[in-house]
């Protein structure tokens, strides 16, 4: 800092006369003091706003736990009316009934739980397939399209499956196969009474269905992300070994990745079990607990989807606003318990 | 000789089934947007961006409807990215390693795939009820909850995928904590940011369950942000479910609408972050 050599640019010499060296050196004596008060100040300043940015991240952290706390909090606070009248009774109750002010949460639970279950039995088997089939057996070449196709399909909206259930699939199974259900399960015990009719189209089934679909892309992509974890080395140890393709996929692949092939499969649970819009459209929002999955039936999103704005009378609404928390706390066990999968197979491939 | 026979014939088994989940599994997939396109593309016509949404049984556009869902996205998305990225933030580069950053991204990573049915519940139950009605506002709030979940995320995971040694050198040269942060991690991960942005954009752009109790709908041109909005996602619900033919081909005009954006912004997204995937 403190310096009288003069300055390079003036000992170049382009001109500069003695003078103006006189001055340089005057003013670099003079400037210690002042440059080392700017020096505090802007230090200062600089540890200012440093802990400042640093006091703003972290409350922004905290602020996305509180809306986690918030969301719970004001669930249960809108929903404590109904809690009193109904108590631990609203979970069993298969009543729903706006005039007399009596509701009760089985039939859209059962709704919930009884879709996802169809949903799962669909998508898993289907889903866990074509991750092998992109891991293990899609040609190269088609290997990224095929991938980066099924993560964009992920993200459409729900919508799009329900106005899509709605116009096209549900008239589909209601003159193809549900009379083909009906008939070729009618004599047989328990079949007939799952498969009873009429055909409406629409009811459980069908959003089962959808929601299959719907899920498919993400459990296809999470398993085949998974898949991808596994070291080339163990696999190439067991074709070494002379193992088949299907013999490396079942004894190496899978039991390599099932936790976290688990945690994909919950993941997609997750979804269908909080998903809204695609099913709203085609599961006939019918409150009541049927034997036949061709009937319609209600899940706890299309009944406050369809049902909320039209809410009159306060229990009617702490009530949907209930559902709502149950479904919360549902989907929060199946999700935590999907990340926490997760994140035990992030750690193993680290 | 007949057990090498049966593991070979399991082997076609199993691969042939694979085969047959794929070609099922992507037909599906593709019918649904090949509907979609074909019975959007029948109903596009200037009148779509330029009239309002009719009343039963006449004929309209949908311009209200895409007017309220840009207003709400834009609101919800300028409100939901500064607080997620300053979570994001922190968790990369202040608390790494702190029990509060462990936390928040497991609850994070919760709300990311939570019923956004619940969020709607959740601001009626603080927003909507208190005022009285409906509005505009509240819905824009509804999305910004969706949007920060996933800011959160991608903000953490481009930070943490800057080289450490980038913040050494800076603070080597004597830049302050936030320095380091803004001018060397932000503009290294400058590409995975807008990412996250352009992902929740998508996101929340085909919301329909946290809207219908929060903006609801209107049938009117409307700008007043206190009072209830259209939008596109809400009109497609009401439509599709109407018995009228003209409503419902505007619901499948503006489902295709939300897929063409929705594509556009996924597709933007990925080729930002393509660059980076390959560097590392």
């Amino acid at each position: 800092m403190f310096s009288i050599e003069p300055s390079p640019r003036s000992a170049n010499g382009a001109g500069g006369e003695a003078g103006s060296d006189m001055s340089e050196v005057v003013l670099q004596q003079a400037a210690p003091l002042s440059v080392a008060a700017d020096r505090t100040r802007v230090l200062s300043r600089l540890a200012l706003v440093d802990s400042l940015f640093r006091q703003v991240t972290r409350a922004a952290a905290v602020i996305v736990l509180v809306i986690l706390g918030g969301v719970i909090v004001s669930l249960v606070y809108g929903s404590w009316p109904a809690m009193k009248a109904f108590g631990f009774g609203f979970l069993f109750s298969q009543s729903w009934n706006p005039v007399t002010e009596n509701f009760g949460a089985l039939p859209a639970i059962y709704g919930t739980v009884m879709t996802s279950i169809i949903a799962m039995l669909i998508a898993v088997p289907v889903g866990l397939g074509i991750a092998i089939f992109l891991t293990e057996l899609c040609p190269y070449v088609l290997r990224r399209p095929i991938g980066t196709a099924i993560e964009l399909l992920a993200g459409i909206p729900s919508i799009i499956y329900g106005i899509w259930g709605l116009f096209v699939l549900a008239p589909f199974l209601q003159s193809h196969v549900q009379p083909a259900l009906i008939a070729a399960f009618g004599d047989i015990p328990v079949f007939s009474t799952l498969f009873a009719g009429p055909p409406y189209g629409i009811g459980m089934l069908t959003a089962g269905f959808i929601l299959a679909i719907m899920v498919l892309p993400f459990i296809a992509s999470i398993s085949r992300d998974v898949f991808e974890t596994v070291p080339l080395v163990l696999k190439e140890a067991a074709w070494g070994i002379g193992a088949t393709t299907w013999e490396v996929t079942r004894y190496v692949v899978i039991p390599y990745t099932r936790v976290g092939v688990i945690g994909g499969v919950m993941l997609g649970l997750g979804r269908a079990l909080g998903e809204t819009m695609a099913v709203t459209f085609v599961i006939g929002n019918a409150h009541k607990i049927s034997g036949s999955l061709l009937a319609p039936g209600t899940t706890i999103s299309a009944t406050i989807a369809n049902e909320f704005t039209e809410a009159v009378g306060d229990l009617y609404t702490s009530a949907l606003i209930e559902l709502g928390l149950i479904l919360f706390f549902i989907t929060f066990v199946v999700l935590a318990i999907a990340r926490y999968m997760l994140m035990r197979i992030e750690q193993k491939s680290a | 000789m007949s057990l090498y026979a049966s593991r070979r014939s399991a082997n076609s088994v199993a691969t042939t089934l694979c085969w047959v989940a794929a070609i099922f599994g992507l037909a599906w997939l593709f019918v649904i947007l090949g509907v979609l396109l074909y019975e959007g593309v029948r109903g596009l016509s200037p009148a779509v961006f330029s009239e309002m949404t009719p009343p039963p049984g006449s004929a309209g556009g949908l311009l209200n409807a895409i007017a309220g869902s840009l207003v709400m996205t834009a609101i919800g998305v300028a409100v939901g990215t500064p607080l997620g990225m300053l979570a994001g933030t922190y968790m990369a580069e202040y608390g790494r390693y702190t029990k509060l950053t462990m936390v928040v991204r497991f609850i994070n990573d919760i709300l990311l795939s939570a019923p956004s049915i619940v969020v709607g519940l959740f601001v009626y139950t603080i927003l909507v009820h208190p005022m009285g009605h409906f509005s505009a506002i509240s819905g824009a709030v509804a999305l910004a909850l969706l949007v920060v979940p996933v800011v959160v995320r991608t903000t953490e995971d481009m930070l943490l995928l800057v080289p450490g040694s980038m913040r050494e050198a800076a603070t080597a040269l004597g830049a302050p904590r936030a320095h380091v942060v803004g001018k060397v991690a932000y503009r290294a991960a400058k590409a995975g940011l807008i990412t996250g942005v352009l992902l929740a954009v998508a996101r929340v752009s085909g919301e329909t369950a946290p809207l219908l109790f929060t903006a609801l709908n209107n049938q009117f041109w409307s700008t007043d942000l206190a009072a209830p909005m259209a939008s596109l996602p809400v009109v497609i619900f009401q439509f599709a479910l109407s018995p009228y033919k003209d409503w419902q081909q505007l619901a499948w005009t503006g489902a295709l609408l939300i897929t063409v954006a929705v594509l556009a912004l996924s597709i933007a997204a990925r080729a930002l972050s393509a660059g980076r995937r390959k560097s590392k």
